[in-house]
């Protein structure tokens, strides 16, 4: 397990009206004192940077040059606290990948908090304090934010809303839509961590393991893959939720090409495995959230690979398949026992098995 | 993991592949009973590992292809009730019953609850004093061990807000009404390993003698369904039916006595009728005179509730292997696994959700070259 | 009740079917419970049966007619 983190007090100016109510209460979403403490003791403290601290109704920022991306996510996630990070961690990273997979260099974070009544203090900070950890490891701001408390009974404790902006180089040009017949397809590193752990901790569902969600921001990946690929470079995605398997059906169908993959390539840590089996989980179809999924065109695939294992986030990146011109829109998988097999889209979420 | 990654091995698959093909000398129609079984053979594509003519039926071992309409229907009644909280392994939530499923009912605000064990349910039970638990207990032999063990400590610990809505089904008799069906198509079976390793195989040997049918127990993992089948295909061949088990480091002849011990206490046979096929003899368990009161049916009174299949669906037929899936005319067309009229469209073992879903219904070939 | 590990997690199951299993046998376990533990010794006699299959004629056995994706690194 890894060590949870802890809010940093120290950096709090005042900490103590918090602890007036250990608990969120209505007026926290009110606009009136109670908000304006949640702010200035909570938020401005962990995500400290100029914009916000205008407190403006609008963060200025800029001017930047180039195309920008504009990307937004909610973030919903039961339990909020899990093996390997927190939904503060996610809503940072998820947005931060959402922007660095279209070519991106992302920059600045919007952050909307929707907070159940009842709600701990104590967690919510725990939470804020890895939003701006996160924040800081990515190298964007959170310049600006906005809470709302719902009745209890009426929310899960915490909702989180990030949305952010980043610029992307003049040279790039990534999307789904892009990639070729015979592209390679690389994966950064082990697939389906996130939601194992994720369901390790389920009611009902639970068990003991050393698995960690995955969680971690890719800007720094996705730079270097563009960098050591250059216009080879087709298309990069984050196989979060629906993992690798919905992903690689999203751009089979937007680049309408077939895609092929070899299951023995696959990278899945032995305990996923295991997990998933006694499950009856295809990790082909688990979340990742801290996983690049890169098309490149064939003669660059070499490079591109030798260049993310260089990172820790891509020390074991493999090439799982390649896109053909054969069966366009569809998934075959080259099985372990030399068989093919249709891989088809999952209609909802994969339901555990009896059998 | 040790047992299981061994039996995957690709090149011996390719070994007993070569074995098999030496065998086989002319077409034959062979039927896995269990949806574990036919899972892997589509999980792993070992199907196109055999010969032309020898062809893989998907028999009736998926628990979620067989429960009844009505049995869904009454899970559904069940769990839209206040109060409640039903507990069901995760698939059943899918399937859909006469008007809507589990997950409708969940989000009309029914606490429906998916979990790995029924001990779970129990457990639910003892930390929820003040509500009904209800464990949807569907299955086959394999299950049935653990849903006996889950109702003999409820009844231990007066448990008296826990029941189960059962439906249990038996193999052998399947076995038999596939056999005795006029449009039998099927020369040999798989038996289920993993049924087995709980009842035993001595109850094949009339059956196999009665029906000439060779019946081969075997196992999950790729290497035991190829083993399984090329046992199966020498008995074939050599105009044998004999009962042999190719599963040998699992299952025993007599089985797990302890676990019957349960099972004979708990349950009784009964008629039950199974989807798409209706009701075969003796097929089924219910819960036995002492475990009475804890039978969701009784204690919330949905006995009553009955149900009409959709005409269109041919499940049945399917089930007994006399349809192929893209044979029904309903297939791809009124029935697809986004709106399944029948439980084999719904499951992802069913065996018209995997001709839809894997592509069967076209060769590899003819999907590379489309 | 039991721990039983499954190649890296563990999960409490149930052993009451098992009365015989001690620390370190295999097990096959289904919703929780263990069903039978697992002859080893049989195990990896029915490896050891496939790994002899076909020794004879495997020089002249026919050419294998699986694909793989070509590694393009």
């Amino acid at each position: 397990m890894p060590e949870t983190k802890k809010p940093d007090l120290s950096n709090w100016s005042c900490p103590l009206p918090l602890q007036d109510y250990p608990a969120i209460v209505m007026g926290h979403g009110g606009g009136g004192k109670l908000s304006s403490e949640l702010v200035e003791h909570l938020f401005l403290p962990a995500f400290r940077n100029e914009t916000l601290a205008n407190l403006g109704d609008a963060a200025v920022i800029g001017p930047l040059s180039g195309r920008i991306a504009m990307s937004t996510d909610t973030f919903v996630v039961q339990p909020l606290f899990f093996p390997g990070g927190n939904i503060g961690d996610l809503a940072v990273n998820g947005t931060v990948n959402d922007l660095a997979m279209s070519g991106a260099r992302p920059r600045y974070l919007t952050a909307g908090f929707v907070l159940e009544e009842g709600f701990q203090i104590t967690d919510l900070a725990r939470i804020v304090e890895s939003m701006a950890a996160s924040a800081r490891a990515a190298g964007v701001e959170i310049v600006t934010g906005d809470t709302k408390v719902v009745e209890r009974g009426h929310g899960d404790g915490c909702y989180i809303n990030t949305a952010g902006i980043g610029v992307i180089p003049d040279h790039v040009n990534v999307g789904p839509s892009l990639v070729q017949p015979g592209d390679a397809v690389i994966v950064s590193g082990t697939i389906a961590d996130h939601g194992m752990a994720i369901m390790s901790v389920r009611e009902g569902l639970e068990f003991d393991s050393t698995i960690v969600s995955d969680c971690a921001a890719l800007n720094e990946l996705a730079a270097i893959v563009l960098e050591a690929g250059g216009a080879s470079v087709h298309a990069m995605r984050d196989p979060t939720r629906g993992g690798l398997g919905a992903t690689m059906h999203e751009i089979a169908h937007a680049s309408n090409v077939g895609m092929v993959i070899e299951e023995s390539q696959l990278p899945v840590r032995p305990e996923v495995q295991a997990a998933c089996e006694l499950l009856g989980l295809d990790p082909l179809f688990v979340a990742n959230e801290g996983k690049i999924a890169v098309f490149v065109a064939a003669e660059a695939a070499g490079r591109v690979l030798e260049a993310m294992r260089s990172h820790p986030l891509g020390s074991n990146a493999a090439i799982i398949g390649q896109a053909v011109a054969q069966h366009p829109k569809m998934l075959v998988a080259h099985t372990r026992i030399g068989a093919n097999r249709v891989i088809p889209a999952q209609i909802g979420e994969q339901l555990p098995r009896i059998c | 993991m040790k047992y299981l990654t061994e039996f995957r091995d690709g090149e011996l698959a390719s070994k007993l592949a070569r074995e098999i093909r030496q065998i086989v000398t002319r077409p034959w129609n062979i039927m896995e009973v269990c949806g574990g079984q036919t899972h892997s053979i589509i999980r792993n594509g070992i199907d196109q590992l055999l010969p032309e003519g020898v062809q893989m039926i998907h028999g009736p071992g998926c628990p979620v292809c067989v429960t009844p309409l009505e049995v869904i229907d009454r899970a559904l009644a069940i769990a839209a009730q206040p109060g409640v909280i039903f507990c069901s392994f995760g698939d059943m939530l899918r399937v859909p019953g006469s008007a809507k499923d589990l997950f409708r009912v969940k989000s009309e605000g029914g606490d429906v609850r998916i979990v790995y064990s029924p001990l779970d349910a129990v457990n639910l039970a003892i930390k929820n004093p003040d509500k009904e638990v209800v464990f949807f207990g569907v299955g086959f032999e394999t299950t049935a061990p653990a849903n006996a063990m889950a109702l003999h400590i409820a009844r231990r610990q007066s448990l008296h807000n826990f029941s189960m809505l059962i439906s249990h089904v038996l193999v052998p008799p399947a076995i038999e009404a596939i056999m005795e069906s006029d449009e039998n198509k099927v020369q040999a079976f798989l038996a289920a390993g993993h049924v087995c390793s709980v009842m035993g195989y001595w109850q094949y040997p009339p059956i196999a003698e009665k029906y000439r049918v060779p019946i081969v127990v075997t196992g999950f993992e790729p290497l035991d369904i190829m083993e399984g089948l090329r046992r199966v295909l020498l008995q074939l061949e050599r105009g044998e039916s004999r009962v042999d088990n190719a599963y040998e480091r699992v299952v025993t002849h007599d089985g797990n006595r302890e676990a019957q011990r349960l099972l004979a206490e708990v349950f009784d046979v009964c008629d039950r009728a199974w989807r798409g096929i209706g009701v075969i003899p003796q097929s089924g368990w219910r819960l036995s005179e002492a475990y009475r009161e804890f039978d969701a049916e009784h204690r919330f009174a949905v006995s009553d509730i009955h149900a009409v299949e959709s005409p269109l669906c041919h499940s049945g037929e399917v089930l007994r292997g006399a349809l192929k899936p893209n044979e029904c005319p309903a297939f791809g067309k009124e029935c697809t696994p986004r709106h399944p009229l029948g439980a084999t469209m719904v499951s992802s073992e069913g065996a018209c959700a995997a001709y839809y879903n894997y592509g069967r219904f076209l060769s590899v070939e003819e999907l590379v070259h489309a | 009740m039991g721990r039983v590990n499954f190649g890296g997690i563990v999960k409490d199951v149930c052993l009451a079917y098992v009365p015989e299993i001690a620390v370190g046998d295999y097990t096959i376990v289904h919703v929780g419970f263990a069903l039978s533990k697992i002859d080893e010794e049989s195990a990896q006699k029915t490896l050891e049966t496939f790994r002899e299959m076909g020794l004879l004629d495997e020089e002249f056995g026919e050419p294998e007619a699986v694909e793989t994706v070509k590694e393009t690194t």
